[in-house]
């Protein structure tokens, strides 16, 4: 295949908010493989991806009819670390995605799906919650396609970023490429603060700084892992993520704003 | 055991720096309810985000003493632990964290800063249970999002519930009244007083209406306006208020 050698460049669309010097330098035949999914009708399959090391990783997810995947994803690597993931839905399948950023320094960390519903009544949920400080980037870039026959698709996307210190920074760009008419896709983005309000309520009732905003930063990526039915997978994920805050960071988020 | 004096304190706001308290001084003895009225904008909810260190708020004069202790030098979670406790005019809603978890939480923090043992999950759970039945909150309402889609007065009865477990030495209540309906307002008066009427406690009540206390009988009543207290007396200072209104008790303490 011909696109095995081509680099991408940031001028690609899906690579617009990617890290330029490292791609240049990157080895186009490892940029082109993809880890491959099948759920088979009717299935289920959940999986989840801690990425703590630099690099990308591609994973292309196909779902037969009935079929349902739920995929949670840490990036907490120090460098450009990405995640790609590439679902096709047939007739009635359900993908669900929760991913959470988290990153200082010169993190650029970042989603890219992209949602295929080929066919009609499937459903897609995905919640991104990103949380940088230092200079680190947060992106999360959701690509939808709705197939002309793919009538009844429900495809929602969320992104939400809490930028602890000012020179971090969060992009997202929804992109729809909607066919059929009869489709519902819903889309939010926020980014912003530390929400120093509640943190100084709860400073009122005794929390120190880092115990308040430590629980803010919980309760915000909570929203990405809702979904997982595992309390024990879910509170251990949580676990993951949260070690990967600076406590320092945390002390003084508020006066750096 | 609160002592405040001459205090001058300004709001650090979008339009810069404003001035809102103008050497205001008070003093709250243990033992005692003080009742604060004053007109809209008068500086009442600034006072007590001033005594519990909100960021913005900044003081530029004068002093407050708690139990002895400068409490404008210490951090806002360590007047928390000094026994300070804020009730606030609109409770902050903090979605993701349940009732039960924040108050936990905060409960073992402000032990630990004193150096108590912490609460075990079921002990606290006791705890929170007893006083959620002092003020009659279902303790179904403790397991949900703190304060997320509750009503206002349900918001009013929550912050009574956290005082309860907290159990402060100091209550500063902001409008705590406002909101409630007729049978909440008396849970709520009778719940005050069955936490913090004590010899060694003491309580800075902001009001707007004589129904609470009627509840809570306070022990002195001052008119805070244009931020400074204008007037204090006893319990029939209220009573005058509340029939004549700010203008003619003020325009009287002025001549
Ligand atoms: N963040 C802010 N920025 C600028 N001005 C503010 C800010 N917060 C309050 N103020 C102003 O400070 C003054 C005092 O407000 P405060 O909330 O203390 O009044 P209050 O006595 O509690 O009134 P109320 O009875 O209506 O609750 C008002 O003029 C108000 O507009
Ligand atoms: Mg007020």
């Amino acid at each position: 295949m011909s696109d095995a050698a081509i680099l991408p460049t940031t001028r690609d669309e899906s690579w617009r908010y990617a890290d330029a010097d490292w791609l240049a330098s990157a080895d186009p035949a490892e940029l082109s493989q993809w880890q491959e999914v099948s759920v088979a009708a009717g299935e289920s399959q959940a999986d989840t991806s801690v990425i703590t090391t630099d690099g990308v990783t591609r994973i292309r997810v196909n779902l037969a009819e009935g079929a349902r995947y739920h995929h949670v994803a840490i990036i907490g690597a120090d460098g450009y670390a990405r995640l790609e993931v590439e679902v096709t839905l047939a007739k009635g399948a359900h993908f669900e995605f929760g991913g959470v950023t988290i990153g200082g320094g010169e993190a650029r960390q970042e989603f890219v799906t992209r949602t295929i519903h080929a066919e009609p009544n499937a459903t897609s949920n995905q919640v991104v919650r990103a949380v940088q400080w230092g200079k680190a980037i947060g992106n999360f870039l959701g690509r939808i396609d709705v197939h002309r026959d793919a009538q009844k698709t429900d495809a929602g996307q969320n992104f939400r970023a809490i930028l602890l210190e000012k020179g971090a920074s969060a992009n997202t760009k929804p992109e729809l490429e909607i066919f059929a008419d009869d489709v519902l896709c819903a889309h939010g983005a926020a980014i912003g603060a530390l929400d120093e309000t509640a943190a100084f309520y709860m400073a009122a009732r005794g929390l120190p700084p880092q115990i308040a905003r430590k629980l803010l930063v919980q309760a915000f990526i909570g929203d990405a892992f809702a979904e997982m039915e595992d309390e024990l997978a879910r509170e251990a994920l949580m676990e993951t993520a949260l070690a990967h805050l600076e406590l320092a960071v945390l002390e003084q988020a508020g006066d750096r704003e | 055991m609160l002592k405040i004096d001459n205090l001058h304190a300004e709001i650090d706001g979008q339009e810069g720096k404003k001035p809102i308290l103008n050497g205001l001084t008070l003093e709250v003895a243990a033992g005692e309810i003080h009742a604060i009225m004053g007109p809209n904008g008068a500086g009442k909810s600034t006072l007590s985000y001033v005594l519990g260190g909100r960021p913005g708020y900044e003081v530029t004069q004068g002093s407050v003493t708690f139990n002895g202790q400068d409490l404008l030098d210490l951090e806002p979670h360590e007047r928390a632990s000094a026994g300070l406790f804020l009730g606030f005019q609109y409770p902050v809603e903090i979605p993701g964290v349940s009732n039960v978890q924040f108050l936990r939480e905060a409960l073992n923090a402000q032990r630990k800063a004193r150096g108590e043992e912490a609460l075990s999950g079921g002990e606290f759970l006791k705890l929170a249970k007893e006083k959620a039945g002092l003020l009659k909150l279902d303790m179904e309402m403790l397991k949900r999002q703190v304060n997320v889609g509750f009503s206002g007065g349900e918001k009013k009865r929550a912050e009574m519930v956290q005082m309860g477990i907290l159990d402060p030495t100091f209550a500063v209540l902001d409008e705590t009244d406002s909101g409630l309906d007729i049978d909440a307002l008396r849970v709520v008066g009778e719940g005050i007083n069955a936490i913090m009427r004590a010899q060694n406690k003491g309580v800075l009540l902001i009001t707007h209406y004589q129904r609470l206390l009627d509840v809570v009988q306070p022990d002195k009543v001052s008119v805070l306006a244009g931020g400074r207290i204008v007037a204090t007396g006893g319990p029939e200072l209220a009573q005058r208020l509340e029939a004549e209104g700010y203008d003619a008790v003020m325009a009287e303490a002025e001549a």
